[in-house]
């Protein structure tokens, strides 16, 4: 299967081609780059790949939680890309992301993302009946204070929320941390080529972003215009 | 050539196809008014969240209605700004994404130069080089236009924008938001001489407008006045005799110094009834030949972005991959379409 991924809701922008179990990916770190980035990233990856659109099977994208602008430019781009291919998309869960980068150790994962305003956007992973890592619960986001972990198998923490919020480290004082993972267009690669594989590919329009966090109009009532 | 036009800069999602043959073939549009009601004005994060929703669907609408499809498209136009970067960032990107995945031609166009190009999409456009008054929610500006790209800003708000003033005084009256087309409305109703405000910069030379005074103005007129409807629209007739008097007074003057032949309004505030009878007039009395683009058109549209952005395809342009938003874009950094744009 041949899969496209963008994510765009971190301060890391990523691309990344999945062709037949192989992956070519490009990062890059930026503030507010990704706008300008995304497309000739995309574009440099599908040359070296040699790949043309009409040669996929369908499309991924990082689906949120993460910064809303962000979000929302990986899903306009891939929401174009997909009405003008006329391919499938799926949405990935930028935590399922994170913790896809530790699914090799076989062990289960508390992921905090860094939320802003005193938040983090978190999940935890555990090893499903397919053996493959599964979000426990639901996604949640809130103060640092409000995360909790009752699954014992949960050895390692992951995520910025553990860089911006040293509360979270003396919470969980067992876990082992890697705070500075982000999500990467590889993983939502190969967790999107999943999805496709057991048919949740939607039309453009249905590629949505999935905020969290959405009581947003009084944080906004200062901006009113 | 024909292209698909994406307009996300505020508060109304819309899509147009324009043909250079054939004209506009198609143009939808999804107000987002009744989201922002209850907050008394545009929520950027709200505003954005909608676009996202809806602009895929209207896009496949107006394809629909053009009778044609994707395949059927030589072109891309967005608005790349001024507005909400955060909205105008939809309509980019899905812009962008189209265009690419399809190999077609993108082109990010201004806004304000969609609102000043939108006359030309009616059955008698007119020529250049004209004056245009552009008066809205965001904007009032007088600018001298000889063609497309080339514009000389003659004169701009310095502090609140037409349709603004008309917003802010209707909430001070009670009325609904968005209050600009009900101040006009119940106007019309309103007694003469009941209440009287000032033309504001009217009695000092140049071409800027200033419209913050004349709602403080309003502010002290009806303190301690009990509002009934017949008061509402007392204040209401003076409030707007005042506004176009400053806008009629400032074109005759800009008409009078720039000695162009041609008057085009656009904008929102454009459709005002009272604007466009006295701005007739003052056409009739001069020799001067006065524009407007249909009502529908004189609010925010994608018809206007589609025409302004086949114009400057068809010569030629073309931007690169960037994915572009800007909420500052001065309009005089344009150039004609075809030479490097700013």
């Amino acid at each position: 299967m041949k899969v496209l991924a963008i994510d765009t809701a971190t301060e890391q922008c990523s691309v990344a081609l999945r062709l037949e179990g192989r992956t070519i990916e490009e990062r890059a770190m930026t503030a507010r780059g990704h706008a300008e980035m995304l497309l000739p990233m995309v574009e440099r990856v599908m040359v070296e790949a040699g790949c043309t659109l009409a040669d996929l099977d369908g499309l991924a994208f990082g689906r949120g939680p993460g910064a809303f602008t962000g979000v929302r430019i990986a899903v306009g781009a891939i929401q174009g890309i997909s009405l003008g291919s006329g391919l499938p998309v799926v949405g990935i869960s930028t935590l399922a992301a994170v913790a896809q980068q530790f699914a090799g150790t076989g062990e289960a994962v508390l992921v905090c993302m860094d939320a802003r305003m005193n938040e983090v956007y978190w999940g935890v992973y555990a090893r499903g009946g397919d053996g493959r890592l599964t979000l426990q619960g639901t996604e949640g986001v809130g103060p640092a204070e409000s995360v909790f972990l009752d699954d014992p198998r949960v050895v390692m923490g992951v995520g910025t929320g553990f860089h911006a919020y040293s509360v979270l480290k003396g919470r969980f004082p067992g876990l082992r941390i890697d705070d500075t993972a982000l999500p990467r267009a590889s993983d939502i690669a190969c967790l999107g080529e999943l999805a496709l594989r057991r048919g949740e590919g939607l039309q453009a329009s249905g590629a949505q972003p999935v905020y969290l966090r959405d009581q947003v109009a009084w944080v906004s009532a200062a901006q009113v215009k | 050539m024909r292209v698909l036009g994406i307009e996300t800069s505020c508060d109304e999602t819309a899509a147009a196809v324009f043909d250079g043959e054939r004209g506009l073939l198609g143009a939808r549009l999804y107000s987002q008014i009744a989201l922002h009601a209850e907050y008394g004005g545009v929520v950027p994060e709200l505003a954005s969240r909608d676009h996202v929703r809806k602009l895929v669907p209207l896009i496949e609408g107006v394809l629909e209605d053009a009778g044609i499809t994707l395949a059927d498209l030589d072109g891309v136009a967005y608005t790349a700004g001024p507005g909400l970067a955060g909205a105008l960032l939809v309509g980019a990107s899905v812009a962008q994404g189209l265009a690419w995945a399809r190999g077609l031609p993108a082109v990010g166009v201004h806004h304000l130069e969609g609102h000043l190009l939108a006359p030309m999409l009616e059955p008698e456009p007119p020529e250049f080089p004209f004056l245009a008054l552009l008066v809205s929610g965001g904007h009032t500006l007088l600018a001298s236009v000889a063609s497309q790209g080339d514009y000389q800003i003659l004169g701009s708000s310095l502090d609140d924008a037409a349709g603004e003033a008309f917003d802010k005084t209707a909430k001070l009256l009670g009325l609904p938001y968005p209050g600009g087309p009900e101040l006009a409305r119940i106007a019309e109703s309103g007694r003469p001489g009941r209440f009287s405000f000032p033309r504001p910069m009217l009695h000092r030379p140049g071409l800027d407008f200033s419209f913050s005074g004349l709602k403080t103005a309003v502010v002290v007129a009806v303190r301690g006045v009990p509002l009934d409807d017949q008061v509402r629209a007392d204040v209401a007739r003076a409030f707007q005799e005042a506004v176009v008097d400053t806008l009629e007074a400032k074109c005759a003057r800009a008409l009078q110094a720039t000695g162009l032949p041609t008057l085009v309004v656009a904008g929102g505030v454009g459709a005002n009834r009272m604007l466009r009878a006295r701005l007739k007039a003052l056409g009739h009395r001069t020799g001067v030949r006065v524009y407007y683009p249909r009502p529908e058109f004189c609010t925010d549209n994608a018809a206007m972005i589609a025409y302004a952005g086949h114009q400057r395809l068809a010569a030629g342009q073309r931007d690169s991959l960037a994915i572009r938003a800007m909420a500052r874009w001065p309009l005089n950094q344009l150039r004609p379409p075809g030479e490097h744009a700013a």
